[in-house]
């Protein structure tokens, strides 16, 4: 299957019409989120999700700065790239940036290339974006999610209800109704709300551009040190990853569609190094975004399973 | 640059609705496929999921491409709505995939509210099922005027042109009847594609358009022309002495710099100064544009107040009728609170009267004293505070509202707005002469409402009790009221079910209010187990009038104390619904004041009431 690639660029006028239309939903969304919300918070992890939603952020509170904190779960093994930008980022909007660690399970000894990227992502993200709601009893949680890019994500509300352990319940989803969204829970519970649900992978990048939306470099092609490992490339950013005997890193052009921890983030063969070439590509790939996420496939309905235990 | 074809629409956003296995899922798994929409490893997926699920053999089952959730592959149903976008050379779609089962019937309210066109799949050997309707009534109830319906399968009746005529017939006489307004009825096989994507050339008597072409082509914009501006204020943006913005999100008409307008509900007129956007100021703006006003004088501007042309203001009123669908397990119940949402104000509401109940397959009206799960009527709704609204059918952004139960926050019902029963301003609260000021003056006292909350045998009436003496030594006006004494008269009809335990606080809250209206200092010693009624009690009076005070005790200490002896009984089972027990007790999360009755007596208790809040 092939050829998504025509429909590129075809149509500027409508193409603009729809980003404005994205956008001022979103804005509606974040500020009925804040606006309601006792203590919200946005989560932050510097992809170009997270990128464009800060963006949509500061413009719904202009000339006013975002009424919440950003929060950075932090891994300790984001490309360092990535933590660049962030500090970058924060000083530039203007907004309070609050980070958390799962430090017991580091000093633990947790580590994703001997634990495996499913107890590892549980430990290091679910488990730690679990403790830092917990401590910071935010009843509001901004996320970067999209309903194009998964299934059970095409489910999901914008405002998604969470019981008190964080979990999400398919089956028992409030119903919601025009933009009248319920916003009200209580006491421990909280609402993941995504500003971005009607947004595909290719509006991010057309929002991008039009806007002039700094993003981490990572995303742009590049000649990078990469190794195959099941038959996705992955990048040697620093000194901890363990090479196995006659792997050899080797300078690809490649980018990343996703970004994460690079142990697991895969990255693809690419010459795409401007926005304009990153948005053809998206329009005419084969595969969809998550196919980089080694996470996505630690087993069937993954996605769902992380979701209802917590995971964003 | 080029502007592409000339026949470019603004993006169509549509629900797929019909009865379960009509082959809704099958219909948009094959529109996507066709329309080049599924990469490469989503289809990979399917095939696998397909030997261990599907329902076609071998061959991939192309609904597994949209049942997303787990329990949905399992058990072969599509139980919530997924939103799905896909794009043509023409036109750019979502389409909101709505479950078929009845059970699920809300999850097709929700996808039919931001729609604007139906797809209603129906089995050509089935024709039209009680569900079909179902959804066309509800799609219709939902302001979506132009429906198409897709009578699928027709390679299982050989493409046969009677068989289609047949159920195209019984669904326009539907249609006419629910009051759809452009129909459009398509002959499809979603498991060979044919009129989907590509015309079924074999059977040339239909020679209609294919479901996608239709789909690129129809026009379902209403004219923005004929409509006055209206801008639901959702946020006040106030970062500094100097700057007062009015934030929201148009939701009809346009708006420029120097326009009159009007504030609904006060009525205030202004004019506007700047419109607001991200590091600039725009001269006009319209419908779906996210923005922020500054007007040109000093008013008084609230989230819920509807910014409106100065000429043409929305309407009033704090009762109305509408249409509502039920979404809850628990029945609505009539005369009971619920918080009711429109546009971006948030006010109690009860509906008084329920007009009757819709048989959804008929189109028959039914009389009712409720309304179910996934039930359809027409009813009576009064607020306690006026609403600037509009008839849901001229302004759907301010016609549309939920219902939610505050127990437990569940959105419980959905519903659009027919028309004002009466104006509210034929019903003004009444003011008199003699006014709460005057009265509380007069007693030398600043009246108040105490709530205190807590366990059974905590110690609430103990305290209550002695500060009554303590206030009343000092020359104060005050009542209690004690949720044991209020039962055995004011609500004597009620028992312990949960529609009866909220409508006793919601009775003793109004009582407090109007006492504390008054001029009385106003002592309520009720158990009060739920954050929701408490926040409820709260909303009743103005800030500062109302102070919720947290009597504390573990529940172990409560049972040893035990003073009526309630809570042994408990124990035994000889009395249900009895908190601490089987019964929830949802603890205050920021209490006025907070009081541990392990550690200080019931005088310190008072006393520090006293001190702190009177
Ligand atoms: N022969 C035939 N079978 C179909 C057609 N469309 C759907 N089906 C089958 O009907 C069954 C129910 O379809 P599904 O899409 O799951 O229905 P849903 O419940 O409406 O989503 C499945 O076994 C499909 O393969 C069609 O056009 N022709």
């Amino acid at each position: 299957m092939s050829g998504k690639g025509e429909s590129s660029g075809r149509t500027d006028r409508s193409s603009a019409h729809w980003l404005s239309a994205l956008e001022s939903e979103a804005i509606e969304i974040i500020r009925e989120g804040a606006v309601t919300a006792a203590r919200p918070v946005m989560l932050y992890s510097m992809g170009k999700d997270s990128s464009v939603l800060l963006h949509l952020a500061r413009k719904a509170f202009w000339p006013a700065r975002p009424p919440f904190p950003l929060l950075h779960i932090d891994t300790t093994w984001q490309f360092r790239e990535m933590i660049a930008f962030r500090n970058r980022m924060v000083v530039e909007a203007g907004v309070e940036l609050l980070v958390h660690v799962n430090r017991e399970a580091l000093e633990a000894g947790a580590d994703p290339f001997a634990d495996g990227s499913e107890r590892y992502a549980d430990v290091m993200i679910t488990e730690a974006l679990r403790q830092a709601l917990d401590a910071g009893k935010y009843d509001i949680i901004f996320v970067g999610g999209r309903r194009d890019e998964e299934k059970s994500r095409a489910k999901e509300r914008v405002f998604s209800f969470r019981d008190a352990a964080h979990q999400w319940d398919p089956k028992a989803q409030r119903p919601e109704l025009w933009s009248l969204y319920n916003t009200r829970v209580q006491q421990g519970e909280s609402l993941r709300v995504s500003p971005l649900s009607n947004w595909t992978e290719a509006d991010v990048w057309r929002y991008i551009a039009a806007e002039g939306i700094p993003v981490v470099p990572l995303y742009f092609a590049k000649k990078r040190p990469v190794v195959e490992r099941e038959g996705q490339w992955i990048m040697v950013d620093d000194e901890r990853m363990p090479l196995q005997p006659g792997e050899e890193p080797r300078l690809l052009p490649v980018r990343f569609r996703t970004l994460g921890c690079y142990p697991l983030t895969a990255a693809v063969e690419s010459g795409a190094d401007t926005l304009e070439a990153i948005l053809a590509e998206t329009l005419a790939t084969h595969d969809s975004e998550r196919r980089g996420r080694l996470v996505d496939h630690d087993g069937d309905a993954a996605m769902e399973r992380k979701k209802r235990r917590g995971y964003f | 640059m080029a502007s592409g074809p000339a026949a470019v629409r603004p993006p169509l956003r549509f629900v797929l609705c019909g009865a379960v296995d009509d082959g809704k899922s099958t219909l948009l798994g094959r529109l996507l496929c066709d329309c080049r929409q599924v990469f490469a490893d989503q289809m990979r997926k399917v095939e696998e999921d397909s030997r261990r699920w599907g329902t076609r053999g071998d061959q991939a089952d192309l609904a597994l491409l949209v049942d997303g959730l787990r329990d949905e592959r399992e058990q072969g149903i599509t139980i919530d709505v997924a939103y799905r976008s896909f794009e043509t050379a023409r036109r750019r779609f979502i389409v909101a995939d709505a479950p078929g089962h009845e059970q699920y019937t809300r999850n097709m309210a929700t996808g039919a509210s931001n729609a604007d066109l139906a797809v209603v799949v129906a089995d050509a050997r089935k024709g039209i099922l009680p569900q079909t309707a179902r959804h066309t009534r509800i799609a219709a109830m939902f302001g979506i005027r132009h429906v198409v319906l897709a009578v699928n399968k027709m390679d299982l009746v050989l493409w046969d042109r009677s068989t289609f005529e047949a159920v195209a017939d019984g669904y326009r006489s539907l249609a006419r009847d629910a009051g759809v307004e452009q129909l459009r009825i398509i002959p499809v096989s979603s498991l060979t594609g044919d009129n989907l994507t590509c015309r079924r050339e074999s059977a040339a008597w239909y020679s209609g358009p294919t479901l996608i072409e239709h789909l690129e082509t129809v026009d379902v914009e209403s004219s923005i022309e004929r409509e006055s501006f209206r801008m639901p204020v959702q946020y006040v943006n106030r970062p500094s002495p100097d700057f007062r913005g009015y934030s929201g999100r148009i939701t009809a008409g346009r708006v420029a710099v120097g326009d009159r307008v009007r504030l609904s509900p006060s009525g205030a007129e202004t004019v506007v100064e700047s419109i607001v956007v991200w590091q600039g100021a725009r001269e006009r703006a319209e419908r779906g544009d996210s923005v922020t006003l500054t007007l040109a004088s000093e008013v008084d501007v609230t989230r819920g107040d509807v910014i409106a042309e100065a000429f043409n203001p929305p309407g009033v009123t704090d009762q109305f009728q509408a249409n509502l669908i039920w979404m809850s397990d628990r029945p609505l119940v009539v005369g009971r609170s619920y918080l009711l949402k429109i546009h971006s104000r948030e006010v109690t509401a009860t509906v008084t009267r329920i007009k009757y109940r819709l048989d959804v397959s008929r189109g028959s009206r039914l009389a009712g004293a409720t309304l179910s799960l996934n039930d359809l009527g027409t009813v009576n709704i009064a607020t306690n505070r006026p609403i600037p609204y509009a008839p849901f059918e001229q302004y759907p952004g301010l016609g549309s509202f939920i219902m939610i139960d505050p127990i437990n926050n569940d959105t419980a019902g959905a519903g659009t707005v027919n028309f004002a029963l009466r104006r509210a301003s034929n019903i003004r609260w009444q003011d008199f002469h003699v006014t709460r000021e005057a009265r509380q003056e007069l007693k030398l006292q600043r009246a108040r409402c105490l709530w205190l909350t807590g366990l059974p045998a905590s110690g609430k009436s103990t305290i209550a009790d002695l500060l009554e003496k303590r206030l009343h030594a000092e020359g104060h006006h005050t009542y209690l009221l004690d949720g044991d004494n209020v039962r055995h008269g004011l609500n004597r009809d009620l028992g312990f079910t949960e529609a009866d335990r909220v409508e006793n606080i919601r009775r003793v809250a109004e009582v407090a209010r109007l006492m504390v209206d008054a001029g009385l200092i106003v002592i309520v010693s009720f158990i009060s187990p739920f954050q929701s009624e408490r926040a409820f009690a709260r909303g009743l009076f103005a800030s500062g009038d109302f102070s919720e005070i947290f009597v504390d005790a573990s529940i172990e200490v409560c049972a040893a104390r035990d003073p009526k002896g309630l809570y042994a009984r408990a124990m035994r089972g000889e009395i249900r619904n009895f908190t601490g027990i089987d019964s929830p007790y949802e603890q205050p999360a920021n209490p006025d004041l907070h009081l541990d009755t392990e550690k200080l007596g019931p005088e310190e208790c008072a006393e520090l009431i006293l001190r702190r809040l009177v």
